[in-house]
């Protein structure tokens, strides 16, 4: 850190000059700057046409994850709404009957998992707290709404797309995420 | 009674309405979209965008505008005084659209051999009618501000109004000035003598600063805009006002700008005189109505570049305190106006005598 002794300079205190008096100069100076500034280039983005690169580990919009078979990874343990410090997860959960072995991974899974938006503070505990690579955040903002009703998100808002039957938007939902 | 009726003659008066119409027409859609050149220009010089999202480029950005101040409820406080609440607005739009009558638009139209003079109203007495109509200006913000029941209104009314007659004083004298030189009050004089001849900016460049400077403060334009300082005074004397009520008092003083720069430009930048161009010539080669077109664009040319350059000024310069304007316009304009009359007025007696004494 610097010394704070020993820095001040002595403020200017001359009259001033007639050319400084009639401010017109420094007014025209001021002006010929603003004019350069318009022919400069705008750091503006024309959001939503183009959008700013985001960094792999930015937490928006939460996805409910499928192994590579397709199956549900979620087993409505209820760690992440544990620990979800503004308890804006609820799940229900069930069993998974004999014929249900491709849709669900174990026994146990969430028939009912919703996430309150307007609760949900984005902090990831969620996705640090799941065991089974469950749910992470994607990159993705929440949209708005008209009511509050409708941010409460259910399990078709939040699952992602199956990659057997639509590969291309599984990859899409994954985003750039590195895991497993 | 028959005689009477026929003797006026219907097809001038048509004529003058439909004059009227197109120039009152044109001053709204020239204020809407000042309104949005304002955005624009304050948006590039603050390295942003502006508007771009209504319409291509944003250009029906003042129709959305338009819409939302129609749209809003219509609010007129209790205890007012109503009557002068709706008055306000009205005298402030009235005052500013009045100037214009007297703006000659262009030189002179061939329709079927009646010649159509572009100016509304040739009165021999043209820079007095303006400078009486602006002092009426003073009118609107006073009634605004005092009708709208409110102490922080009537303050800034009170402000606005003194700003208003101060600078005006130094606008008539920047004037006499520049009368001295032309001999005539009659606009249409003016630019005739200014027509394919040296603009009056040359003869007078500290007559035209003074009247620009002046012209800023009668639009209350940054840097004088302290009576409708939002951080200042919160809004001023237009606090009270709601929708189209608001609308008008914004309208009316972009409209003000829009006859300020008509003025300006045709008092010192030859009005409708095509630059670098003999318009008798161009005149005989092309036709009338032609040079009569490109006379009309030529001065709103020159009304675009002046609005531009308020803006521009609005956005570079922080505004004036109230002791620095009215020092700035008793102690600084007004003498230095004088001294330009008695410099005009040395030069002149010296060219008079044919240079010696």
């Amino acid at each position: 850190m610097q010394a704070l002794t020993k820095r001040s300079k002595a403020v200017d205190r001359k009259p001033m000059t007639f050319l400084e008096r009639i401010y017109i100069p420094s007014i025209a100076k001021g002006m010929s700057i603003t004019f350069g500034h318009m022919f400069k280039k705008r750091p503006t983005v024309n959001y939503p046409e183009k959008t700013r690169p985001f960094s792999p580990v930015f937490r928006g919009l939460h996805v409910l994850n499928r192994d590579e078979e397709g199956r549900e990874r979620c087993t409505a343990c209820g760690l992440c709404a544990v620990a979800c410090p503004a308890e804006a997860i609820t799940m229900e959960a069930a069993e998974r009957l004999p014929g249900e072995e491709n849709l669900y991974r174990e026994e146990k899974y969430a028939a009912k998992y919703e996430i309150n938006m307007l609760r949900c503070i984005f902090c990831g505990l969620c996705e640090e707290a799941c065991p089974k690579d469950a749910i992470y955040l994607s990159e993705t903002f929440t949209p708005a709404n008209y009511n509050r009703k409708s941010f409460i998100y259910g399990k078709e808002h939040l699952l992602i797309p199956d990659p057997k039957t639509r590969p291309e938007e599984y990859a899409r939902a994954r985003g750039s995420r590195v895991k497993e | 009674m028959h005689q009477a009726l026929l003797a006026i003659d219907w097809i001038l008066v048509l004529e003058k309405v439909l004059l009227i119409a197109v120039i009152i027409t044109v001053s709204l859609l020239v204020a809407m979209y000042e309104t949005y050149a304002e955005r624009k220009v304050a948006a590039f010089i603050q390295d942003r965008r502006g508007p771009n999202r209504a319409g291509p480029f944003g250009i029906l950005q003042p129709v959305a505008d338009g819409l939302k101040l129609f749209m809003k409820e219509e609010i007129i406080p209790n205890l007012s005084n109503k009557f002068l609440f709706v008055l306000g607005p009205g005298l402030a739009m009235l005052t500013a659209m009045m100037t214009s009558a007297v703006v000659p638009w262009s030189s002179q139209i061939v329709i079927s051999g009646r010649t159509i003079d572009l100016q509304i109203a040739d009165v021999n007495i043209g820079i007095l009618y303006i400078f009486g109509v602006v002092s009426m200006g003073v009118y609107g913000v006073m009634i605004g501000g005092w009708a709208s029941n409110n102490k922080f209104s009537l303050l800034a009314a009170i402000r606005g109004a003194s700003q208003i007659i101060s600078y005006e004083l130094a606008l008539g004298l920047s004037l006499i000035a520049l009368l001295m030189l032309t001999g005539s009050l009659s606009l249409k004089t003016i630019v005739a003598q200014q027509l394919d001849n040296v603009y009056y900016v040359l003869y007078q460049p500290l007559g035209f600063l003074i009247f620009l400077i002046c012209a800023f403060a009668e639009c209350n334009r940054t840097p004088f805009d302290l009576s409708e300082a939002e951080s200042e005074l919160n809004f001023g004397y237009h606090q009270e006002y709601s929708s189209m009520k608001l609308g008008f008092y914004l309208f009316a003083e972009y409209v003000n700008m829009f006859v300020s720069s008509a003025v300006m430009a045709t008092l010192f930048w030859g009005g409708y005189d095509i630059p670098f161009v003999n318009d008798a010539s161009f005149g005989l080669q092309h036709g009338q109505n032609l040079l009569a077109i490109l006379q009309g664009l030529s001065l709103f040319g020159k009304i675009v570049i002046f609005i531009f350059f308020f803006m521009w000024v609005r956005w570079t310069i922080p505004r004036f305190r109230y002791d620095q304007l009215m020092n700035l316009g008793w102690k600084g304009l007004i003498p230095l106006s004088l001294v330009n009359m008695i410099i005009t007025g040395f030069i002149l007696l010296l060219k008079q005598n044919h240079w010696h004494f």
